[in-house]
């Protein structure tokens, strides 16, 4: 497997890794107060294990999956439920979703919990159970339960596939978890190979991070006496803009395509990302569920760039000011500042202001610059699939020009697609034609938004057309149901009405228990008891007190 | 704290279109100062009021279509649209010649076709093929270089007398001044029954003709093959449609001129006469009216070289480089949809509207 191969276009981008790589993963202290969304996956949400005023020890499920596609969420420290309820996530759309607040107590104090380190003896059924209840998921971003993955459902895979390619410029989490927790990853990776009942392993590393390649290789040699440990080889991969690219590094690696529309497994492949093959050792070996991750704070913009190790529902405020807070606007040219950290770019955008200070950053981004996303704000709580932090300042896009149909989208395009046609029919929302060009084929790499000379958002526009489409999708899928249903309509109408008479039937009823229960105690209202309960207490407390009053002088005697 | 949201990437673009812009006009400046060492002032001249032309029409229709007239002005399309055009005219050509030529190539092939991104032709190649229809006794008022410039010498006020008002300097007239390309020599001659080698040994046309290609032109070919190359390196242009042009009139040249070295000129001399390297590098490779897909740039560059070579061998103009390039221009759209190139995890290039395509996956 020596032979790699290599996919169509890509860019080389300037890494800017070094910038958050100088320091070892530091653990961020407990915050105060954890915000913990309840759905941090792809697929459904778990069913509500706690409520509010429970109090919660460090890795207590929160949520138990429910489904086939889902995963636990657990409490990331000890503390008390303060509040369940909506709040904003760390999403493109600026959703709010559910999640538990709690409030920490500082213990920090664990759930029993037990490991099974001679995991060959676990059934492959149970490996995934106790991933899956582990709250295991993609930690490359995407956020798929790893459990699912886990699952060969009958088709053979020949080769699991371990990403540490980290193609992206700025970030550097999986690098500095390589280089720190080689074990980790390769005991990960051979429980995962157990759990498929595959033989070969590739962990794929780009060539820009020879420090992680030489840490693994090493632990590969130091776990060499384990005659069990499955054939798990480490191969370093060109740099190229986007190799991390499930697809892509599948092609380099192995010179096969998934089909379109496919998964991998089609192929006899699965892919997992370098962190997830350590949360799966952590979950199996160490019976820890996942309620940490390393997260890249980074970027042009941030005081000391480095990778922490924080826990879900962290506030994101809590890491950059952890890593010495945002750059002021106008820092010192490059020359007088000690870390010779660069100053801000010519044309640089606008800053924003911070109270009285006006600082260098414009934009807050989770992930990295060519796919992430921008955050409106600090305020959001860290979840599983954040990757990165990358504060920057952005220059303002200058007006998209005309294509000039320079081809140079197409020469880049890591799909092989026609970027500037996709744009030409999606600005004109032609949405047939724009599948037929295989708009659904786009990763969203960004790269042909970056050489565009005429400056055209094209990703923007391909998000615009797919958001559309699944639109249009849903719209037809209801329609559909519609005209089903109207073959049942008047059935469904008989059906109604039944049911209205009933319920009236019902609520009637409702309202004569209500009344008759109102005139007896009201005890089926809880605040109206309350309210009561509380004027008895008052009432006993007075005559208690009065009473004492009166025994007081006698007492006294 | 709040901040700005915007969709990815989140980075600086890596050009612009007045970028590329410039650095083709940075390009051309080799080839261009070689045109004027051996032609003389009058390629400088046709530059300038190409230039100026250009500049005012694309002002006036941006203004017309209620255009944003500095970014597009800024862009630089227009000047080397002017360019290209001024390169392609004879250097005594006069003023209103190639003003005409620059209208038409603005005006028409350019805004009124939606303007820049928009034309199907190619606007230079438009504007040249006007005038070459409509004035082809101007056409063809071609100094001879430099090296065989004993008997003129044209100052800049002579120049631009000429120019301006088609007036030679005392003592001379036309016929001496301007004198037939050695394409031009090469066709007329062959129609007289006469051969490569003949030509070549005669007194009056030999001293045209040089190692590779006409004297002179040689030169002005290999240094905008050298700008070319230059842009290549840049990624400004792409090398196939170059390489296909160039490998389409070898092959075609070399075959012939191996069937019959007497009646068809060597590969070299198709090379390096006429405007066969500024065609290739600068104006076949117009992004606007070119193929974009790979293959389709292939198929595009090689369409060219063909016609070029059949319209100098058997047509009735001497250089067939502008027609070549707008018969080409008309099958773009074809090439584009035939040549898609096969994505990633399709089994096969499944062209627009053949393929049954399924659900889109929900996210
Ligand atoms: S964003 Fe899509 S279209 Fe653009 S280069 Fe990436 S895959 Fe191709
Ligand atoms: S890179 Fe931009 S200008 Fe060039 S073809 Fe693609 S969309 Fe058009």
């Amino acid at each position: 497997m020596t032979q790699l191969s290599s996919f169509h276009g890509g860019l080389h981008l300037a890494g800017h890794k070094t910038l958050s790589t100088s320091q070892p993963i530091a653990t961020l202290p407990i915050p105060a107060r954890l915000v913990i969304p309840l759905n941090q996956h792809i697929g459904a949400a778990g069913e509500l294990l706690v409520a509010v005023g429970d109090h919660v020890l460090k890795g207590q499920a929160l949520t138990k999956p429910v489904g086939y596609v889902s995963a636990s969420v657990h409490a990331t420290s000890s503390g008390t439920i303060s509040d369940i309820g909506e709040y904003p996530l760390p999403h493109p759309s600026g959703l709010s979703a559910r999640c538990v607040v709690i409030d920490t107590d500082g213990k920090d104090e664990w759930l029993p919990h037990q490991g099974e380190p001679s995991y060959r003896l676990l059934h492959a059924a149970e490996i995934r159970n106790r991933v899956r209840h582990a709250g295991v998921v993609g930690l490359g971003g995407a956020t798929f339960p790893t459990s699912v993955k886990m699952n060969p459902a009958g088709q053979i895979i020949d080769t699991l596939i371990i990403n540490g390619a980290e193609c992206e410029p700025y970030i550097t989490c999986d690098d500095m978890l390589m280089r720190e927790r080689a074990k980790e990853v390769i005991l990960g990776a051979d429980i995962l190979l157990h759990a498929l009942g595959t033989a070969h392993c590739i962990i794929a590393i780009e060539d820009n991070k020879p420090d992680a390649i030489a840490a693994l290789r090493a632990a590969l040699k130091a776990a060499a006496d384990d005659t069990q440990l499955g054939d798990i080889a480490v191969i370093a991969v060109p740099t190229l803009y986007p190799t991390g690219g499930e697809k892509q590094l599948i092609k380099v690696l192995t010179g096969k395509e998934v089909p379109s529309h496919g998964l991998p497994a089609e192929i006899g492949l699965v892919m997992q990302n370098v962190a997830t093959a350590a949360a799966v050792y952590r979950a199996i070996c160490c019976g820890e569920p996942l309620i940490s991750r390393v997260v890249t704070v980074t970027g042009e913009a941030v005081a000391h760039p480095q990778n922490l190790e924080v826990r879900i529902g962290t506030p994101i405020s809590q890491l950059i000011e952890h890593c010495g807070g945002y750059l002021p606007a106008n820092p010192l040219p490059l020359s007088a500042r000690a870390d010779g950290s660069p100053s801000p770019q010519k044309g640089a955008g606008r800053p924003v202001s911070q109270g009285d200070t006006l600082i260098m950053a414009n934009r807050l981004i989770m992930g990295g610059p060519m796919m992430g996303f921008a955050l409106q704000s600090d305020e959001l709580p860290v979840t599983k699939g954040c990757n990165c932090l990358l504060i920057q300042n952005v220059p303002a896009a200058s007006a998209a020009m005309p294509c000039i149909r320079c081809g140079e989208c197409v020469t880049v395009c890591p799909a092989s697609l026609l970027p500037q046609q996709l744009y030409w029919h999606a600005s004109s929302k032609n949405f047939d034609q724009v599948q037929d060009y295989h708009l659904f084929d786009c990763i969203e790499c960004g790269c042909c938004s970056q050489v565009c000379p005429s400056h055209i958002p094209l990703v923007q526009y391909f998000r615009f057309a797919k958001t559309e489409i699944w639109h249009q999708e849903t719209e037809k899928r209801k329609a559909d149901h519609a005209r089903v249903r109207h073959d049942f309509r008047s059935e469904r109408l008989e059906r109604e009405k039944r049911e209205r008479e009933e319920a009236l039937r019902k609520k009637k009823e409702l309202l004569a228990q209500k009344a008759a229960a109102e005139t007896t105690s009201g005890e089926d209202d809880p605040k109206k008891a309350a309210i009561a309960a509380a004027m008895e207490r008052v009432k006993a407390k007075k005559e208690q007190s009065e009473s004492a009053a009166d025994s007081a002088p006698g007492k006294n005697a | 704290m709040r901040f700005n949201t915007a969709t990815s990437p989140h980075t600086t673009p890596a050009t612009s279109v007045d970028q590329v812009m410039r650095k083709v006009l940075i390009a051309l400046i080799p080839g261009t100062a070689a045109c004027a060492w051996f032609f003389g002032w009058g390629v400088l001249i046709n530059i300038g009021i190409a230039c100026v032309v250009a500049v005012l029409c694309e002002a006036a229709m941006l203004y017309a279509r209620g255009k944003a007239i500095k970014p597009y002005l800024m862009d630089n399309s227009a000047l080397v649209t002017a360019c290209l055009l001024a390169l392609a005219l004879p250097q005594l050509a006069p003023w209103w010649l190639t003003a005409i030529a620059t209208f038409f190539a603005i005006v028409f092939a350019k805004h009124l076709y939606g303007g820049l991104g928009f034309n199907p032709f190619n606007p230079a190649m438009v504007g040249y093929v006007v005038v070459m229809i409509s004035f082809p006794r101007e056409m063809t008022q071609w100094l001879p270089p430099l090296l065989l410039q004993t008997h003129v010498d044209l100052g800049f006020i002579d120049t631009l007398r000429l120019i301006f008002t088609s007036t030679p300097p005392p003592g001379l007239v036309w016929d001496s001044i301007t004198m037939a390309t050695p394409l031009d020599i090469t066709k007329t001659q062959l129609n007289l029954q006469f051969s490569i080698q003949d030509i070549h040994a005669d007194r009056n046309h030999g001293p045209l003709f040089g190692n590779l290609g006409g004297i002179g032109w040689e030169w002005i070919n290999g240094l905008f093959l050298a700008g070319g190359i230059w842009m290549m390196w840049h990624r400004i242009i792409d090398w196939r449609i170059p390489a296909g042009l160039l490998g389409m009139l070898v092959l075609l040249s070399n075959s012939f001129a191996l069937y019959d070295y007497a009646s068809y000129p060597p590969p070299t001399f198709e090379l390096f006469s006429g405007g066969i390297m500024l065609g290739a590098f600068f104006i076949a490779t117009d992004p606007v009216t070119a193929s974009t897909t790979p293959k389709g740039r292939w198929l595009f560059g090689a369409g060219i070289g063909f016609f070029i070579f059949v319209i100098r061998t058997w047509g009735s103009y001497p250089d067939g480089i502008a027609f070549a390039v707008l018969l080409m221009n008309m099958s773009v759209p074809l090439l584009d949809y035939y040549t898609m190139p096969r994505a990633y995890g399709h089994k096969w290039s499944e062209l627009p509207g053949e393929d049954k395509h399924q659900d889109p996956k929900q996210p």
